[in-house]
């Protein structure tokens, strides 16, 4: 039985929670008593995908003949070069996280977090922190409203993807440069792309299939002059490839589109996306009705990911109450600026998104970051959360009402025993920190 | 007031015996154990055969090729461990452990996995179990409930957060170094008085608590000051706070670096950096420890081997079999255990990967028994229970 909540400003509330990052002062009465038609809307949105803070943005291509020329330069022009990729690194990912705060269509750019999270690049490996943020520009944000199979494709063979995961070093062993015999398969992408992007782990493929797909994208990696991702059929495994059962013929560079579309229209790749979104925005387990529908709606729509964000939006699981979801040190610092308006400089805020533990682009793994409680809530990381909402709280308490922000942003979701910790509280700043310390502040 | 004395107090006003029922409490025990363990996991996977080469098997520099080692006296030549297997000149600092008598080598060791994914691997090596997602708690975790005084206090991970490993019913802390300034006890207070109903909340922050003062004090960070890395920095605070009669017994930390799909070199290349930093912390660990050095274990694991053979960009792909250690001063060392099950080619496990002689479990089990105490039954049964049939490797312990 699903408990709705309680009265309008908590369902508004709910709603920028969940679906959103949070309520900035004033969001819940703009969002009004349709709160599920406010989520909805969004998704007819006529705002530009990608936002306006990153048109000037130079793009893979550029950066990644930036990252050659450092690797190419003498030791201490080399050094120079590093440090403004890693300096662009910071703009960027300030940049979007600013976007996030700033945004009107929050479950948008949820969405897009999400996404860049499912298909992972890291700065684990040092030169994907220049093209990450243009990552998540190029391959998510354009075909956010539109086919999963078409994200697949761009995010697999993004350059970033394919400095990541080592397809630029991947070569076919049949092909004309690997029968020289330097160089060979690498089957790291071919691997993660079954395992993580598509299918998931018990999605009926084996160590056959892992060596299919690596063989597949064999070819592709970037282009040393443009900086983009290119096809070079002298280190492509020629000859037909079975994926999964599925014959792919000799088709050079069009064999990975070919491998991608099967792969993203099978289903195990439907259940293995239901099951990561309902995780993500219903509950860590989620209710196992709630997944088959959206696997369902998943293989019906052929992939169809504006559908399968309808079907989200529709099912109670989403609306239940209390919010079941702990907000990752990401998620709580975003929700903390919209609900505060701090001013951050470029430096505090990168240096804050790392202390709290979860520096944009920077899991550690392949698999993203985590998406459980579990995960974010270790005995270190919520001190952590209570001496910084502290300091914060003495920087700009006084400027804030406590009990009216608590009252505007959680509405409903905040009972009177909250209300009167807040009330209660000696000074302005230890006010503001109980409110973002808040059980009900703390989730989504 | 310290956080921790905080803590103490606060605890010690809600009563004698609620204190013992509370699932918040922290305080460290008084029955305790002084043996410690120190659980280093080598996260994506370390070539065991590039860790600990076998340079006299037959078949090591033809399968190897551009991965092989140079013999031992050679320039980057192996550290000659048995006349067959030799150190990654990487681990060098650890050598002389070898002689000691305080290092010991697993070879051709797995956990039940027999796929090739890092995060289903890693939910083995972390759960115990024989399937991935099947438990949600670790062995650490189901161990440290059958230590003295259910292992309340003794559990330690370094890290914001506590990996799957150490998580489970019995509370543990977790401590990473941090510069934010200390709230005052009131404002503690108020924080532990919302979190009360929270269940996920209210434990992690009274663990947090419990633990912080110890861990600033042993980490020896001075606001302003520079400080060592942090790799560093959480081997030495380890070390000290376990050495601390009063500290946690029991910590795991994790090692990043180890998923040399490309690069992977031989004397030089990714795999000889990520194993210096391993030689770091394994050097920082015993500094830290002092004198309970000679009461500890440390067990370094991996969730998996790397293919034998080189892939096609000077590095290895997922594999089998591979290799863990035991340090320490109560380790019976100087030796590499397990059968070698060759590498010649109709030997290899799927004709790409070490085969597997070992069960890690195998050698868990035996630490746990022989060095912490757990009863063989308690690790059959709730430690391991999958296979209560995989039994504890015997004498890996000092008498």
């Amino acid at each position: 039985m699903t408990m709705l909540v309680p009265d309008a400003a908590g369902a508004a509330a709910h709603a920028l929670s969940r679906f959103g990052f949070g309520a900035a002062p004033g969001d819940p009465a703009r969002v009004g008593h349709d709160p599920k038609g406010w989520v909805e809307s969004q998704l007819k949105t006529d705002l530009p995908l990608t936002p306006a803070i990153f048109l000037d943005h130079p793009g893979s291509a550029a950066r990644m003949q930036e990252v050659f020329a450092a690797r190419m330069s003498e030791p201490e022009e080399r050094e120079q070069r590093q440090k403004a990729l890693r300096e662009a690194y910071r703009t960027d990912i300030v940049a979007r996280t600013r976007t996030a705060i700033a945004s009107e269509a929050p479950f948008l750019e949820r969405l897009v977090q999400f996404w860049s999270n499912h298909f992972t690049v890291s700065t684990q490996r040092g030169e994907v922190a220049p093209l990450a943020v243009a990552f998540e520009n190029e391959a998510i944000r354009p075909n956010l409203l539109g086919r999963f199979e078409d994200m697949a494709k761009a995010a697999i063979l993004h350059p970033a993807m394919l400095v990541y995961l080592d397809n630029v070093q991947s070569v076919g062993p049949g092909s004309r440069a690997g029968s020289k015999g330097k160089r060979g398969l690498n089957e790291n992408l071919g691997r993660e792309a079954l395992e993580l992007h598509t299918l998931g782990v018990n999605g009926g493929y084996d160590q056959d299939d892992v060596r299919a797909l690596a063989l597949i994208l064999t070819g592709w990696a970037i282009d040393k002059e443009t900086g983009a991702a290119s096809f070079n059929p002298n280190t492509h495994e020629p000859g037909t490839k079975i994926l999964v059962g599925h014959k792919v013929a000799e088709a050079g560079a069009e064999e990975a589109g070919q491998a991608i579309t099967f792969l993203a229209n099978h289903p195990a790749t439907a259940r293995h996306v239901a099951v990561k979104l309902a995780r993500h925005f219903i509950a860590d387990d989620p209710p196992d009705d709630a997944v088959k529908t959206l696997e369902r709606q998943f293989r019906d729509s052929g992939g169809d990911l504006t559908v399968l964000y309808r079907t989200l939006v529709g099912l109670d699981a989403a609306w239940a109450h209390p919010l079941a979801k702990l907000r990752s040190p990401n998620d709580f610092l975003i929700a903390t600026l919209r609900a505060t308006d701090l001013p951050m400089d470029e430096k505090q805020l990168a240096n804050t998104l790392g202390l709290l533990g979860q520096m944009p682009f920077s899991a550690p793994s392949p698999a993203g970051w985590p998406d459980r409680a579990a995960d974010w809530a270790g005995p270190d990381a919520v001190v952590r959360r209570v001496d910084w909402s502290l300091a914060l709280g003495q920087r700009i308490g006084s400027r804030i009402d406590a009990r009216a922000l608590l009252a505007d942003i959680l509405g409903g979701r905040a009972n009177e025993d909250l209300h009167r910790t807040v009330e209660r509280a000696p000074s302005p700043g230890e006010a503001l920190a109980l409110t973002l310390l808040s059980p009900a502040f703390q989730r989504r | 007031m310290h956080r921790r004395q905080f803590l103490n107090a606060a605890l010690a006003a809600t009563g004698g015996l609620a204190l013992a029922a509370s699932p918040f409490r922290v305080a460290f025990a008084d029955a305790r154990t002084d043996h410690r363990l120190v659980l280093v996991v080598l996260r994506g996977a370390m070539d065991g055969l590039g860790a600990v080469a076998p340079y006299a098997d037959p078949d090591y520099r033809t399968i190897r090729g551009g991965l092989a080692l140079a013999e031992p006296g050679q320039p980057d030549g192996v550290l000659d461990l048995d006349g067959h297997f030799g150190l990654h000149p990487a681990l060098a600092p650890i050598h002389g452990w070898w002689q000691e008598g305080g290092l010991l080598v697993a070879h051709a060791i797995a956990t039940p996995y027999r796929e090739r994914s890092h995060f289903d691997a890693q939910d083995l090596l972390e759960s115990g179990g024989n399937k991935p997602g099947r438990i949600d708690s670790g062995w650490l975790n189901r161990a440290l409930g059958r230590l003295d005084g259910g292992g309340r206090g003794l559990g330690l991970a370094l890290g914001q957060g506590v990996p799957l490993v150490m998580r489970g019913t019995v509370p543990v802390a977790s401590w990473a170094p941090s510069t934010l300034p200390e709230p005052t006890d009131d404002f503690l207070a108020r924080v532990m008085n919302l979190y009360e109903d929270d269940a996920v909340l209210g434990p992690a922050l009274n663990a947090g608590l419990g633990i912080a003062d110890m861990a600033q004090q042993a980490s020896g960070i001075m606001p302003g000051k520079p400080r060592a890395k942090d790799r560093i920095l959480l081997a030495t605070t380890a070390g000290r706070m376990l050495a601390d009669p009063a500290g946690p017994r029991v910590a795991v930390m994790d090692i990043q670096g180890w998923d040399t799909h490309v690069g992977q070199g031989a004397a030089k290349g990714r795999l000889a950096n990520a194993l210096g930093d391993l030689s770091d912390v394994l050097i920082n660990l015993r500094e830290g420890l002092g004198e309970a050095w000679g009461k500890s274990v440390v067990a370094v694991v991996t969730e998996f081997g790397r293919t034998v053979r080189p892939n096609g960009t000077n590095g290895t792909d997922h594999g089998t079999a591979g290799v863990a250690f035991l340090a320490g001063g109560a380790v019976e060392g100087g030796r590499v255990i397990g059968t070698w099950p060759g590498l010649r080619e109709d030997k290899l496990y799927e004709n790409r990967d070490l085969a597997p002689t070992t069960d890690m479990r195998a050698l868990l089990k035996g630490v746990l028994r022989d060095h912490m105490g757990v009863p063989a039954s308690a690790l059959d049964r709730q430690v391991f229970p999958d296979d209560s049939k995989v039994r504890a490797l015997p004498d890996l312990i000092r008498a």
